[in-house]
């Protein structure tokens, strides 16, 4: 589109200190039904982001670790467009999500927790159609989704399976097949290995850094895996009830708060043990 | 990390998006459609054979009334009631197409991917509506010959012709209105597609498609006259019993054109709304 052609000035000009992401001061309020009864009759809301600001530069990975209910998946939700922000802004190549949604949507994907699919359709099937949405032809996708398939390890003889039959790992193969066929500048990774065994979590994280040093991709790395984030990411910061406590290399978190391990480092910042832990989601309410 | 090459990607990303792109994308809605009925094909033959059913069920009236003593041309009413109840069955199917498979999208988590991927709302939503109509298209054709063939019913002189016309025009508002539906399942994630339901069931009393317009109370004519299927149903009546030709069906085709160029900006405001309320208040998300 020519609009967001012209807002991309030249090469060698201002673009180039343009960051990947810049989130200002980001807001999200979700407001939650009634609760039936009880003194909780009131309509409640819950900040979800409550004031996140941070850059990502191009080509980082950054890693965001946070608790249940920290907000982690609110964050790459507006950062997709699927949310809209109550305040702050945040932008992907100097576009605003809300305001340049259209140009934001030709530079993201994203792989969620969740591998959401059409569970008949099979994973060549699934791949297809969403590569459509993205512009990619029938005669582009015919090579480039097997070998994307055979890339994430997914086994040739199950392409024509309905997804159904899949175990869990397989669908999330898939799901990052379905990331990496549109070959993202900016990837979002929502908990990419959550629930997948030792082997496929090596897999998928080999593949997470390939990609990374083969397309110049920037990856925000939302993840309870504290391993994971340390080996893939540049910084790591740590969200917590919506707020972003601190984003810095590994060794300087753990200098920050005294600590020998990233795990020490994470609990110091949260300021909580596992025993004091507590529903994170009836901790932070805003009654209004 | 080569800023270089990922500025090159980011402006290829940027600058290549065109109308070309949107026409994959177009395709790739169709396509996906495809997929979906050829790996439900048993549950398709079910819903066909249902409409079989139903549709004979309302042509037999005819017979029954002369069975019981009334006094009418069975043929011509048996015809009249068939048109009645293939023109109820395509539009039940747009409507149908449109809605369910927003609703199913959000069922299996893929209207995130959908939402987030370049392609534009009007072609997407454009792209369930083609496919919704070549569709239902084929679904009335057989049901029509189906039942005309079971019955044995005969219409000399019926200008076919004019009535796929007046069915092609009218189907503009179809989809308009179907999009209007489509939006349901975003607000009411549980309930949604049954609010379409009830919205085809107002159009069915109000647009005269099993008896005249005339009998109808003052109030209920009034909408009528703003009812496509109304205009529709007229046309394909006048088409096929009376074997009217088209230049003949100014009074249909051009209240059907008006009534389109209303409803498909309506229904594209109506979604875009909709969309927005969801994307606010979070609507779009399964899980994770
Ligand atoms: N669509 C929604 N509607 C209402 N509340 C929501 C919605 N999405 C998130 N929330 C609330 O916002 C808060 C942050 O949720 P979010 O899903 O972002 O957390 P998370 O860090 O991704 O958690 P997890 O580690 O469990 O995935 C939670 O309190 C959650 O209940
Ligand atoms: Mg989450």
């Amino acid at each position: 589109m020519s609009s967001s052609l012209s807002s991309i000035p030249s090469p060698d000009g201002p673009f180039e200190d343009v960051p990947a992401l810049d989130v200002a001061d980001l807001r999200k309020v979700f407001r939650r039904g009634a609760r039936t009864g009880g003194r909780f009759s009131a309509r409640r809301q819950v900040a979800a982001l409550d004031g996140v600001s941070f850059t990502v530069q191009r080509g980082e990975t950054v890693a965001v670790l946070g608790q249940n209910g920290s907000g982690k998946s609110t964050l790459v939700r507006v950062l997709s467009t699927l949310l809209l922000p109550d305040g702050g802004s945040a932008s992907v190549f100097g576009h605003d999500v809300l305001g340049e949604a259209a140009a934001v949507r030709r530079l993201v994907n994203r792989v969620s927790v969740e591998a959401s699919f059409f569970k008949r359709m099979s994973a060549s099937e699934n791949l297809s159609y969403a590569a459509r949405f993205h512009g990619l032809t029938a005669g582009q996708t015919r090579d480039s989704i097997p070998d994307i398939l055979q890339r994430v390890g997914f086994p040739r003889d199950r392409r024509s399976e309905p997804m159904e039959n899949l175990s869990r790992g397989m669908q999330q193969k898939v799901a990052l097949a379905r990331a990496l066929l549109t070959a993202p500048v900016l990837l979002l990774l929502d908990e990419p290995t959550t629930g997948l065994d030792p082997r496929s979590k090596r897999e998928v994280q080999a593949f997470i850094r390939e990609m990374r040093a083969t397309h110049d991709a920037t990856i925000l790395l939302c993840t309870h895996d504290l391993a994971e984030a340390e080996v893939l990411a540049d910084r790591v910061g740590v969200l917590d009830r919506g707020r972003l406590l601190v984003l810095d290399r590994v060794t300087e978190l753990n200098r920050r708060y005294g600590a020998d391990t990233l795990e020490d480092a994470f609990f110091a910042a949260t300021g909580r043990e596992f025993a004091e832990e507590t529903d994170p989601d009836d901790d932070r309410e805003v009654f209004a | 990390m080569n800023l270089q090459a990922t500025t090159g990607a980011v402006r290829q990303r940027l600058g290549g998006w065109s109308p070309r792109h949107e026409l994959i994308g177009l395709v790739g809605v169709v396509e996906r459609n495809l997929y979906l009925v050829k790996r439900y094909v048993w549950w398709e033959i079910a819903f066909f054979i249902w409409t079989v059913a139903n549709t004979l069920t309302i042509v037999f009236i005819a017979r029954g009334i002369e069975a019981t003593g009334g006094t009418i041309d069975v043929n011509r009413a048996a015809a009249s009631l068939l048109i009645g109840a293939v023109i109820w069955a395509y539009l039940g199917i747009i409507f149908e197409i449109l809605t369910e498979t927003v609703a199913w999208e959000r069922w299996e988590g893929t209207i995130e991917y959908t939402f987030m991927a370049p392609l534009s709302r009007p072609v997407h939503l454009f792209g369930m509506g083609a496919f919704a109509l070549l569709y239902g298209m084929v679904r009335a054709v057989l049901l029509f010959s189906l039942c005309l063939f079971f019955f044995d019913l005969s219409i000399p002189g019926a200008d076919f012709a004019a009535a796929l016309v007046v069915l092609a025009v009218a189907s503009v508002s179809f989809v308009g209105l179907g999009i209007m539906t489509a939006v349901l399942p975003l607000i009411s994630p549980e309930k949604g597609s049954q609010l379409g339901f009830i919205a085809q069931g107002l159009l069915l009393v109000v647009s005269g498609v099993y008896y005249p317009v005339d009998v109808l109370p003052g109030w209920m004519q009034a909408i009528a006259v703003v009812s496509p299927a109304t205009y529709a149903l007229d046309g394909i009546r006048d088409a096929i019993l009376e074997g009217e030709p088209l230049g003949a069906m100014g009074d249909e085709i051009w209240p059907l054109a008006v009534i389109g160029l209303v409803a498909i900006p309506l229904g594209l405001a109506v979604f875009r709304r909709g969309e927005r309320y969801a994307k606010q208040h979070g609507k779009l998300k399964r899980s994770g």
